[in-house]
Formats: structure tokens, C-alpha cells, sequence
């Protein structure tokens, strides 16, 4: 019944595609008339046409929004030596939290453009930087001095000073940041979010 | 003159709109589809106030990490009705999500999805995952300290996927951290990329209902035939079909109603749940947590035992989603009595029970340690032994009522200590502590000489 119909309005069009060929002076090929094979050939390469120009013109513009989305996929991260202060102001044994800016943080970006570390002074010129995120999911961990471990608010990981796991889901133990001293300021390398 | 009525005339000559949507209205649906059938529309209407109040809260916020929090602080304390209007989008997606589900549940109940609507199931599947990725990525537009640490712990969990989790990670973050772009990115998928996917989803869920008709209500000994299915279905109609307009959607309109109405309410007695501070990824006071409908996974990633961790953080959702997308392919006819399909009553009971204790545990969180326990007070350690008295503020000092309850006070995490002393020997305790244990540091390194001693005379005097 549908296709029928369909067929019904097919023939129509060609019928009405005929006559404004024929009003438009009659120049050229003679009318092949509605139905025929080459009527046939014509539709189904003006088909292949639209689908085509319209694939084409689908790539051209997904192309580079594509890219502009995944872009930041592939960008490489920047590793840049931030100063966190100077070597007296941490005092030995003690785990304090410092903050500095990310290697790539956007002009615009705001508190979001920071990131913490936990900095530990383990002797004259010797630290150790551990960063906050959990390695279970990345939440940031806290440091209980008097407990001398790193606990987790969010599904319950626990870690030791060293940065081993101590207790709960974490697979990994804390992810270190690279530290040094120059000129007399504490140092350390930024490094993108550790995705484990 | 130009009457009303000749310029209605006028425009439907032009348009033809009511001419096409009038039998649309009134097509035929099974007398008996009553209550149960609400919920989809109802899930629409949730959507409908979802667009509305989204697009009104759009016209006030900032998307920009250094204004969004401002903000969205504004609309809650000095915009008028702001506060209404951001419990309104809160409330309206609860209801949204909860409907969905509710929607999908009775769809699997009645046997609905199976012939000639499998693909009404499945873009119904397609709508719930966006639906949730709506929840999640709005969690991140209020731009509070909570908000940024579900993105990173999302992050976290795409970074879990084989070869390509770096990549996936990052691409959820829009950088190789968190920054500005995350938020732009969230906001971009938020309000423009998935609510189109659920427009278009949509609309060819609702083509299908039209298509296929309203499934009616299910007889036990009546399995579903697809080589006869749509010729009777049509001569039921032709029987004893009744207009879905009015006949159908008066209960559509009433349960819709009422849907707003309670959005409504709540929004205005409860709110929009409280900004925590400003986002600072610098700052580690954080107790991050989700909606209420993510809390089941929230707890899932705490409780479930940590060597099968990466696969079911990858393999879960997947197998999840692939078992929903099978669903019609595999039962697409037979039994749709709910009598007479045990198995369908077993999953959702199963399926629920499971969700609700989860949520529950998810509520209480009890795996998370309680920093802020306050130290022993005198009454509670009722000693005057000064070890015992020195035993009971270690065991606040070195963070062990952090996890251990005593006497009403402190953490879930590990055993209650209450009675412990009457449950375990010296030697027992002395073992425990020094050695840890799944979840327990070893404090072996931890505790200073005598520290132990004090702790083990105050829990053996806990009896």
C-alpha cells in the first residue's frame, strides 16, 4: 500500500519535472519521458550526489571539530620547576602542604589553575613531595601528623609517610613529585594530574 | 474585520499543523493502559522543567572557573526566586532520573520492550545514559570543592580503561589536569551536546510509540506472537481502542502536575543542596560526594574487595549497558505477565534491594574516616589509671577513633572497641596494632616506645 503510493507520487514528479523542461523552450536532448531507464539513471546519480556532496560536507566540518575536541588528548604535558619557598621556611621532619601554579593552566583559570603537594623536609637539603590525589580515584588525601599517615575522605585509602598503602582500595602508592634545591628555594616539578 | 477565529482559519490553510497533529493526539490507545503508563510522560515533563530552568539559570551564570562559584552564589542569595529556580533544575533532575528509571522498570515489568518496540527499549536505554551524564556533568557547573572531586575521581575511573586510560582521562578533563577547560567542557556537554542527543533520542521514541502503539497492559497466557502481533493488536484497537486524546492523557497530565508540583514544593521547602567552598584543588578539606543517584556507586568503589577494582570499574558499566541492550534482542517474544516471568520479578527485586543498600551504606559511608572525632571525654574513659587515661588520648592522637568507635564516639571503618578488652587478649591487641591488618595501618612504626603500652591498657580496660 505504501510503496504503492510512493511510486504514485514518483511518477507524478517526473511527470511535472517533464513538463518544466519541456516549458523552459525545449532546447537540447528530447524529453526521455517519465519511467524511462535513463530517467532512472539520472535520479539515482542525483541520489548518489546528495549523499555523497552531503558525507563530504559532514566531513569537511566534523574534521576540525574532531580535532578541536580531542585536541586535548594529545597535548604533551609541560613539566616547568616551580619555587615553593625558601629551604628555612620547612622545618625538618615535619609535612607541611605547599601549592604551585600548573605548567598549563590557562591565563584565566583562576584558583582551578593550582595544584598541592604534600612536602616533606627529610634532611638539610633532602625533600620529598608526594602529590594529594589518592591512587584509588584521586581524591585529595590528608596528612595526620600525629598518626604519621595520609587518609583519604572519599572510599577509605590510608597511607604510610613513606607513601605506601597502608589500609583501604589503593593500588599504587602515592604518586611523588620530583623535588630539589637551588639557589637556596625548594623547588619541584609540576606534572599533569596522575591518572593511574 | 479579522476575527480570531478567520486568522486560526487562515494559518491552518497555510500551515496544515492541526490537521496533521490532531489524529496524532487522538490516535487509538488500549482502554486499560491506566496508572502504570505515567511515567514516560512524566519523565518529558521533568525534562520540559529541566530546559526551562537551565535555560533561565543559563542567562545568570558564568561558565569561567574564576566566576562560575560567584555566580551560582549570586542566583542562590541575590537573584529573584534564583534559589527557587536552582531547586527547581536540582529537584526537576532527581525526578527526572528517578522517573526514567521507574519508567524503565514497569516498561520491563509488562514485558513492553518485546515485539514490535524493541528499539523503544533501546533508545529508552540510550535516554538513561544520557540522562545520567547530564547529572554528572551538571555536578560540576556548581563549581564547589565537592563538585571538582567527582570530576577528578570520574577522570580516575575513564583513566582505568586498557592501553587508552591516559587518553580517556584527559579527554574527560579537556587538559592533563584539571583546569579551566574542564569546566568549559562540562558546560559545552551540559547544555548543548547532551541535551541534543536526548531531543533527538526523543523524538524517535516518541515516533516509535505512534508507530508501534501503546503496549497494553499484559494477560498471562497471551505470549506475544510477532507473526500475528500487529494485525491483532490493530483489530483490538479497531474493537475497543479509545483517543489517547483525552481519553489516555488526562492521567498523563494529572501524575505531570503533580510531578511539578512536588519539584516545585521541594525546591522551595528544601533547595538546591548548599555550595561547599569555592574550588581549590589546593585545598584537601574535601569530603567529595555524589547525587543520590550515583551514591550506589560511590559505595560499590569503596566496598567491593580492591584486587577486582580496574575490572569492574571498566567491565561493570559495560556489561551493564550490554545486558540492558540485550534485553529485547534476547526475549522479543513470548510471556509478558509479569505472573508468568519469575526471573523479570527476581531481577528488579534483586536489582533494587541491591541499589538501596547501596545507597544506604553510600549514605553512611562508613569506610571514611572521621577526622573530625573529637578526643574521649573523662565519662567515656571513666579511669583513674593514668596509663589507661594517657592510652585513651593516644587512641584519639594516632587517628584510631578516626575508624574505631568507642562507646558511641568515632569511626565505622574498623570494629567497634567498645568490648574489646573483654574479646581479646593482651597478646591479641599487641599483634593487631604492631601488624595492621585489609584495612588497618600497622603502627609498629608509627606508635613511640610506651605508646603501645598505654594504648593496649586503655582498650583492655574497654569491657
Amino acid at each position: 500500500m505504501t510503496r504503492a503510493n510512493e511510486d504514485c507520487r514518483c511518477r507524478h514528479l517526473a511527470a511535472a519535472a517533464g513538463e518544466a523542461g519541456g516549458g523552459a523552450g525545449g532546447v537540447g536532448e528530447p524529453d526521455p519521458g517519465p519511467g524511462s531507464a535513463a530517467e532512472l539513471d539520472r535520479r539515482r546519480f542525483l541520489s548518489r550526489l546528495c549523499v555523497g556532496l552531503g558525507g563530504l560536507v559532514s566531513l569537511v566540518v566534523a574534521a576540525p571539530v574532531v580535532t578541536f575536541v580531542l585536541a586535548p588528548v594529545f597535548r604533551r604535558p609541560r613539566h616547568v620547576w616551580r619555587a615553593v619557598g625558601p629551604v628555612d621556611k620547612f622545618s625538618v621532619g615535619e609535612t607541611v602542604e605547599i601549592s604551585f601554579r600548573d605548567a598549563d593552566a590557562r591565563s584565566w583559570a583562576g584558583p582551578i589553575g593550582k595544584s598541592g603537594a604534600w612536602l616533606r623536609r627529610d634532611g638539610q637539603d633532602e625533600f620529598t613531595a608526594f602529590a594529594l590525589d589518592c591512587t584509588h580515584l584521586g581524591c585529595p588525601v590528608r596528612w595526620e601528623a600525629s598518626a604519621q599517615l595520609f587518609m583519604c575522605p572519599c572510599h577509605g585509602g590510608v597511607y604510610y609517610a613513606d607513601g605506601k598503602v597502608a589500609g583501604g582500595p589503593p593500588p599504587h602508592p602515592l604518586i611523588r613529585y620530583q623535588v630539589r634545591v637551588k639557589k637556596g628555594q625548594v623547588e619541584i616539578r609540576t606534572a599533569p594530574l596522575p591518572i593511574m | 474585520m479579522f476575527s480570531l477565529r478567520a486568522i486560526g482559519r487562515w494559518f491552518e490553510d497555510r500551515t496544515g499543523l492541526a490537521g496533521q497533529l490532531g489524529p496524532l493526539l487522538k490516535h487509538p490507545v488500549p482502554p486499560e493502559a491506566t496508572w502504570l503508563y505515567v511515567f514516560g510522560s512524566a519523565t518529558l515533563t521533568a525534562f520540559l522543567v529541566q530546559i526551562v530552568t537551565g535555560a533561565a539559570l543559563a542567562a545568570l551564570y558564568v561558565p569561567g572557573t574564576n566566576e562560575a562559584y560567584e555566580s551560582l552564589r549570586f542566583i542562590d542569595d541575590g537573584a529573584p526566586v534564583g534559589h527557587l529556580l536552582r531547586g527547581m533544575h536540582f529537584f526537576g533532575a532527581s525526578a527526572m532520573v528517578g522517573l526514567a528509571v521507574l519508567h524503565m522498570i514497569r516498561v520491563f515489568l509488562t514485558g513492553s520492550f518485546k515485539f514490535p518496540r524493541e528499539v523503544s527499549w533501546l533508545s529508552g536505554s540510550f535516554l538513561l545514559l544520557f540522562t545520567l551524564g547530564m547529572g554528572f556533568t551538571g555536578q560540576l557547573l556548581r563549581f564547589d570543592q565537592n563538585a571538582i572531586w567527582t570530576v577528578v575521581v570520574g577522570a580516575e575511573q575513564a583513566g582505568r580503561t586498557p592501553f587508552i586510560g591516559t587518553w580517556m582521562g584527559r579527554l574527560l578533563l579537556g587538559g592533563p589536569t584539571l583546569g579551566s577547560d574542564t569546566l568549559s567542557r562540562f558546560f559545552s556537554l551540559h547544555v548543548f551536546v547532551l541535551p541534543g542527543l536526548l531531543l533527538a533520542l526523543l523524538g524517535l521514541h516518541l515516533h516509535l510509540v505512534l508507530r508501534n502503539g501503546v503496549s497494553e497492559p499484559p494477560r498471562a497466557g497471551r505470549p506475544v506472537d510477532p507473526t500475528v502481533y500487529r494485525g491483532w493488536y490493530h483489530r483490538m484497537l479497531g474493537e475497543r481502542g479509545v483517543p489517547f486524546w483525552p481519553d489516555a492523557i488526562w492521567r498523563d497530565a494529572v501524575f505531570g502536575m503533580l510531578v511539578v508540583g512536588v519539584i516545585v514544593l521541594l525546591a522551595w521547602l528544601v533547595g538546591a543542596p548548599e555550595l561547599s567552598r569555592p574550588a581549590d584543588p589546593t585545598i584537601v578539606q574535601a569530603e567529595p560526594r555524589p547525587d543520590w543517584y550515583f551514591l550506589f556507586y560511590f559505595a560499590l568503589l569503596a566496598l567491593m574487595p580492591h584486587g577486582l577494582e580496574s575490572y569492574v570499574i571498566i567491565l561493570g558499566p559495560l556489561l551493564l549497558g550490554a545486558i540492558l541492550l540485550l534485553v529485547p534482542l534476547l526475549a522479543p517474544a513470548g510471556e509478558r505477565a509479569v505472573r508468568r516471568r519469575p526471573w523479570a520479578v527476581g531481577t528488579v527485586v534483586a536489582g533494587v534491594t541491591i541499589w538501596g543498600a547501596l545507597t544506604v551504606s553510600g549514605v553512611h559511608a562508613d569506610w571514611s574516616p572521621h577526622f573530625d572525632a573529637k578526643p574521649l571525654p573523662a565519662s567515656v574513659v571513666a579511669s583513674s589509671n593514668g596509663t589507661v587515661q594517657q592510652g585513651a588520648v593516644l587512641f584519639h592522637d594516632r587517628a584510631c577513633i578516626f575508624c574505631h568507635r568507642i562507646s558511641g564516639q568515632g569511626g565505622r571503618r574498623g570494629p567497634d572497641l567498645s568490648h574489646i578488652g573483654a574479646l581479646l587478649t593482651k597478646d591479641e591487641l599487641v599483634i593487631r596494632i604492631l601488624n595492621g591488618g585489609y584495612n588497618m595501618p600497622a603502627y609498629g612504626a608509627i606508635l613511640a616506645p610506651g605508646e603501645l603500652d598505654a594504648i593496649i591498657a586503655f582498650l583492655e580496660s574497654r569491657r
